[in-house]
């Protein structure tokens, strides 16, 4: 017979989403940040993010090609969202060096020690960060200005939760909208809520990510903080705290793009919220009475270490379970 | 100095404290083991791979220890010389067995079994085998998705990428049994271990109707029964068109190999019998002579001086 | 719009290749092979040898106890063979070939077109009738209808559910058959309706088939039927029993071994209903089917109505043969069909569909590592996670699986279907589960022989 049959068993047909096409909607969802970051920050943020891809790109390569002596993996994209991440976390003046670290530190430490994609219990990126901003504390905490003309430093050269925790500024002073648009000092991702919006709202639509974390986290942060608000005497605070936290740091970021990492996230629609809830909760405490003005990546990675745990007992809704009861 | 003695005096006391809970608790869940257990556990492989039956090498340990009758363990990886030392360590009779070897009986290569149709599910031949038939058009053959590779503990089993079957490296094999289990076609066999990794076995196991077989494999089994017929010792049964080679009775005096129409009688590690000429003429002396000496001694004697034979032949 | 609770994938269904083909009579076949297990349950035992002259609907197998299926001769002629032949997975099974002299049909099957409304027939007789005719589920499950209509005891059926989703991508059988014979569909439901002794009988039909929802209606208004269409939303695998129960009835089928019955729904397929309609009403064994032959590189897609036995290779040459090069022939739909080495294997009564695949359209994605997305475990419709069974199964953790309940996966290939990974999932869920199945029985056996 001329032809040849093919033989798998069903399902034959396959939906059009690979890890590939995932990676790069995610890349796609980071864009609008990304636009005004250049904007706002200048053309080092290109550097920095130029430099974190490729040495991240790079050292994956490298150790799959002589450590493991396997498939180049590189294609499938993960290196460069882990490289476009870690330099959403790093300020625009960073020396060059550092950054390489952080990607050695990411992708080798991180995620290649335990056998690579799909098997790292930690955020790679936020690894990364966490490890940069212990060794290297006053690179990392010290934020150019943002370079559009109509900013005004209330601030004082600090991001809006360092300057807040060190009493430098009053919220009554602060310039909401500035902070909704991302005119304010700090990393490259920490910035305008609503273009990291719009990459998630993209991320949902495309199917990348389910609602249940970034909800779960913010959701949790703003609730803590009106509390907080309710015990510090209530009226204008009610709102103000709440949106300040959720608009400033990482919250947007980390609870977007960072919590919902496939690898180190619940597997379950439950087990997401109990996570989100968990990332949210952990953040406001770090954030209200820890040392460090921002808890959003110490908050994720003490998640991260949960998630197995969570996989384990939180289990999806049986079918045919209800009934029986 | 305060603090100094207060911080000392603390910690102190917080290790005493830990001390005193810790002895209570180690009291409280404490095992009370045979400590021959160890012992013996020490003694075996520590291989872990279940060819004793038990789920591992400790578990075989207990009911070596605890079982007085212990005739019915045998560890396949250790082999008698182990066996016989944690018996004697427990004062107990270690089992008799001979050795075997695992023994793959494909030879559908892929040069005498024609592929038909290509595989793309999961690379698994449990997998495949529930899907459909296979590459070929043999229902029985080895499927080559190395479910048996992956079983085995001590790399002693591999597909081969020219042939794409399973082959067996009769040295490394220490006849747990895990490929015999993972192999849902049934193909491997423990078999009888010969010195020098001699064999002589049927390398194929369908049970199709001879035309069948022949029209999907070159190497197959035809059922056609010439081996039977040679065979002095009885060793060889035809059933449902497949020969079998029963390893207790065989004397790998290798006449059946010489019959085979399609080659599926398999000599491994042994020269083979030299062709026709000679044949006719052995033969019909050893047949007669072996039926007329019905003692089971006299039967085991006359392999013997065959051995030699065939390797003063060999010389 | 209803749809069922958890889970489920939108695969684009492609029907538009073949929703729009009316059924056409394929002529008849010289030869047939009637395989002898066609059904869930045990095969037939075959009551005819090499040599017997059957005249077309002649029974030629009979059921083998209560859990199987006769079988009829599909066209007249003389047996030639009751041998071992290679089935469309290239595997041995036992069948009944014959070879076709003209196509003279057993005397008292009525072979006119008029629709027989009445029925006067009680509900024990109505399923004999049904069992005498051989009818099975013909969705794909095999399941024998006789079976399913007789409530055990301490059971008792509340709803008629006929399954007109038709959810499996790219077949349209049922959907034209709908269309076509809707006439017979809503007798066939009152026969049902009075066998299972039941008032409520709803017909589910996803939304994507809005002619033959209209049409059904439209019927029903004319005749007065007692019945009801609902509409679904397009969700697969909303066609898997379990899920249409629960998206009708909204409740839930426990896990196995729980069976519709025990929330009180029998759920019987579309086609299936017009088989107990000609079965009753006009005497006629079920002996042929509507099957879709599609894909997307087949010229002519089509819907035929087949005598069984027919090889697939006929219905493939009517629908233009092959594409060239490397293709995969699936015996069903792309989602749960059976893929086939040959094709010159006979169609079954579980046969709905045969789909085509090309070299390219076949070949799976690469298999990469799991990122753990979790998609698989959104996409179960059964609240599984199959990424934890495939880990499982492939560490051999069978108690372990059991406790993940293993035993209720349908095996609608969703997780398959949505893994990023290319991974494959269920073919490994469906061997831990296989297995699985297996232990129980043996513990049941050995429970049993205590």
């Amino acid at each position: 017979m001329a032809n040849k049959f093919f033989v798998a068993a069903s399902p034959h047909i396959h939906s059009p989403q690979s890890t590939q096409s995932l990676m790069r909607d995610v890349l796609i969802a980071l864009v609008p940040a990304f636009s005004l970051s250049l904007l706002i920050y200048g053309l080092d943020v290109l550097r920095v993010t130029a430099i974190a891809v490729v040495s991240c790109v790079l050292v994956e390569y490298l150790i799959q090609r002589f450590l493991f002596k396997g498939a180049n993996t590189v294609k499938n994209l993960s290196a460069v969202l882990t490289g476009v991440l870690l330099a959403f976390n790093l300020p625009s003046d960073i020396p060059w060096w550092i950054i390489v670290i952080g990607a050695v530190v990411a992708i080798g430490v991180a995620k290649m020690t335990f056998g690579g994609l799909g098997r790292n219990p930690f955020n790679p990126a936020l690894v990364g960060r966490v490890f940069l901003l212990i060794a290297y504390p006053v690179q990392m905490t010290s934020f150019p200005k943002p370079i559009t003309p109509e900013f005004v430093d209330a601030f004082a050269g600090a991001t809006p939760l360092a300057a807040l925790k060190t009493q430098a500024v009053e919220l009554g002073d602060v310039n909401f909208l500035n902070m909704l648009s991302g005119v304010m000092p700090g990393s490259l991702g920490e910035i305008s809520a609503i273009s990291l919006l719009v990459g998630g709202i993209y991320m949902i639509w495309r199917k990348v990510i389910t609602w249940h974390i970034p909800v779960a986290v913010l959701g949790s942060m703003a609730v803590f903080a009106f509390i907080v608000a309710l015990t510090q005497g209530g009226g204008a605070l009610l709102y103000e705290l709440p949106a300040f936290h959720l608009l400033a740091g990482g919250a947007m970021l980390g609870a977007i793009f960072m919590a919902t990492d496939y690898v180190t996230s619940p597997m379950t629609a439950k087990g997401m919220l109990i996570y989100g809830v968990g990332i949210g909760v952990i953040t406001m405490i770090i954030r209200q009475w820890g040392a460090y003005p921002e808890g959003m990546s110490f908050a994720i990675l003490l998640m991260n270490s949960v998630t197995p745990l969570i996989n384990k007992y939180v289990k999806p809704k049986r079918f045919g379970l209800m009934t029986t009861k | 100095m305060t603090v100094l003695i207060s911080t000392i005096l603390t910690l102190s006391l917080l290790g005493i404290l830990a001390a005193v809970i810790l002895y209570f608790v180690a009291q409280k869940f404490k095992v009370e083991e045979d400590p021959r257990i160890d012992e013996v556990e020490k003694m075996l492989p520590g291989a872990n791979c279940g060819g004793c039956g038990f789920a591992g090498c400790r578990a075989m340990a207990e009911a070596m220890v605890l079982r007085d009758d212990i005739s019915a363990l045998y560890c396949p990886v250790g082999g008698a010389e182990c066996m016989k030392s944690m018996a004697s360590y427990l004062g107990k009779v270690a089992p008799e067995k001979e050795p075997t070897v695992a023994t793959v009986r494909c030879g559908g290569t892929c040069a005498k079994r024609p592929r038909n149709n290509t595989y793309n599910g999961a690379k698994s031949c449990a997998v495949a085998s529930t899907v459909y038939v296979g590459e070929t058009a043999c229902a029985y053959g080895c499927l080559g998705y190395g479910d048996c590779v992956d079983a085995c503990a001590f790399d002693a089993i591999h597909i081969n990428p020219e042939t794409g079957i399973a082959e067996v490296d009769a040295d490394k094999c220490t006849a747990c049994g895990a490929c015999v289990k993972a192999c849902p076609k049934g193909i491997i066999e423990l078999r009888k271990k010969w010195p020098k990794n001699r064999a002589v076995y049927v390398s194929c196991v369908s049970k199709d109707k001879g035309a069948v077989t022949m029209k999907a494999c070159k190497a197959g089994c035809i059922g056609c029964g010439k081996c039977a017929k040679v065979c002095a010792f009885g060793a060889i049964t035809v059933e449902n068109g497949l020969a079998y080679i029963d390893p207790q009775k065989c004397k790998l005096c290798r006449k059946c190999v010489n019959e085979c129409p399609t080659g599926a009688i398999v000599l491994k590690n042994m020269d083979p019998l030299p062709k026709e000429p000679k044949a006719p003429a052995a033969k019909p002396a050893v047949a007669a002579t072996k039926p007329a000496t019905p003692t089971a001694k006299a039967v085991e004697a006359k392999p013997a001086a065959e051995k030699k034979e065939s390797v003063n032949e060999q010389k | 719009m209803k749809t069922f609770p958890i889970g489920g994938v939108h695969p684009s269904d492609n029907k538009q290749w073949s929703n729009t083909k009316p059924i056409e009579v394929l002529e008849l076949p010289d030869v047939v092979n009637i395989p002898l297990g066609q059904h869930i349950g045990a095969p037939a035992t075959a009551k005819v040898a090499k040599g017997d002259k059957v005249l077309t609907g002649q029974l030629i197998a009979e059921a083998t106890g209560f859990m199987s299926a006769n079988i009829h001769s599909p066209i007249s002629g003389t047996v030639t063979a009751v041998d071992m032949q290679v089935n469309g997975q290239g595997l041995r099974q036992m069948m009944i070939t014959i070879k076709r002299e003209g196509d003279e049909w057993m005397p008292e099957i009525d072979r006119t077109p008029e629709i027989k409304r009445e029925c006067e027939l009680d509900s024990a007789a109505i399923i004999a009738k049904i069992k005498d005719a051989g009818i099975v589920g013909m969705g794909g499950a095999t399941f024998p209808t006789h079976v399913k209509l007789s409530v055990p005891n301490g059971c008792k059926a509340e709803y008629l559910i006929i399954n007109g989703v038709e959810c499996e991508p790219y077949l349209t059988s049922d959907h034209r058959t709908m269309l076509e014979r809707g006439e017979e569909l809503l007798v066939g439901v009152e026969i049902l309706k009075k066998a299972l002794g039941v008032e409520k009988a709803v017909i589910g039909v996803e939304n994507n088939k809005p002619d033959a929802i209209a049409h059904l209606n439209g019927l029903i208004k004319k005749g007065k039927y007692a019945v009801a269409v609902e509409p679904l939303k397009v969700q697969y695998p909303q066609g898997g029993e379990k899920q249409l129960i629960a998206a009708i009835t909204g409740r839930e089928v426990p896990p196995p071994p729980g069976l519709p019955i025990h929330v009180g729904a029998v759920v019987c397929n579309a086609s299936t209903t017009v088989a107990v309609y000609d079965a009753v009403q006009k005497n006629k064994p079920l002996i042929e089917r509507v099957v879709t032959i599609t894909g997307k590189e087949l010229k002519q897609p089509r819907n035929l109505l087949t005598r069984m036995g027919t090889p697939i290779s006929t219905l493939v040459e009517m629908a233009g043969g092959l594409p060239e090069g490397d293709v995969k022939v699936v015996n069903g739909g792309p989602m749960m069909g059976r893929p086939m080495i040959n094709i010159d294997s006979p169609v079954t009564k579980g046969c709905s569909g045969v789909t085509v695949y090309s070299g390219k359209e076949a070949h799976r994605v690469e298999v990469e590592s799991c990122i753990k997305c979790a998609k698989c475990v959104s996409a179960c419709p059964m609240g599984l996670e199959p990424y934890l069974i495939i880990r499982l199964t492939q560490k051999q953790m069978w108690e372990q699986l059991e406790a993940e309940y293993i035993t209720n996966c349908i095996e609608c290939g969703c997780c398959q279907y949505s893994c990023p990974a290319g991974l494959s999932l269920l073919d490994y869920v469906r061997l831990g589960k296989s297995t699985v199945m297996g232990i129980i029985r043996a513990r049941a056996a050995a429970n049993a022989a205590k």
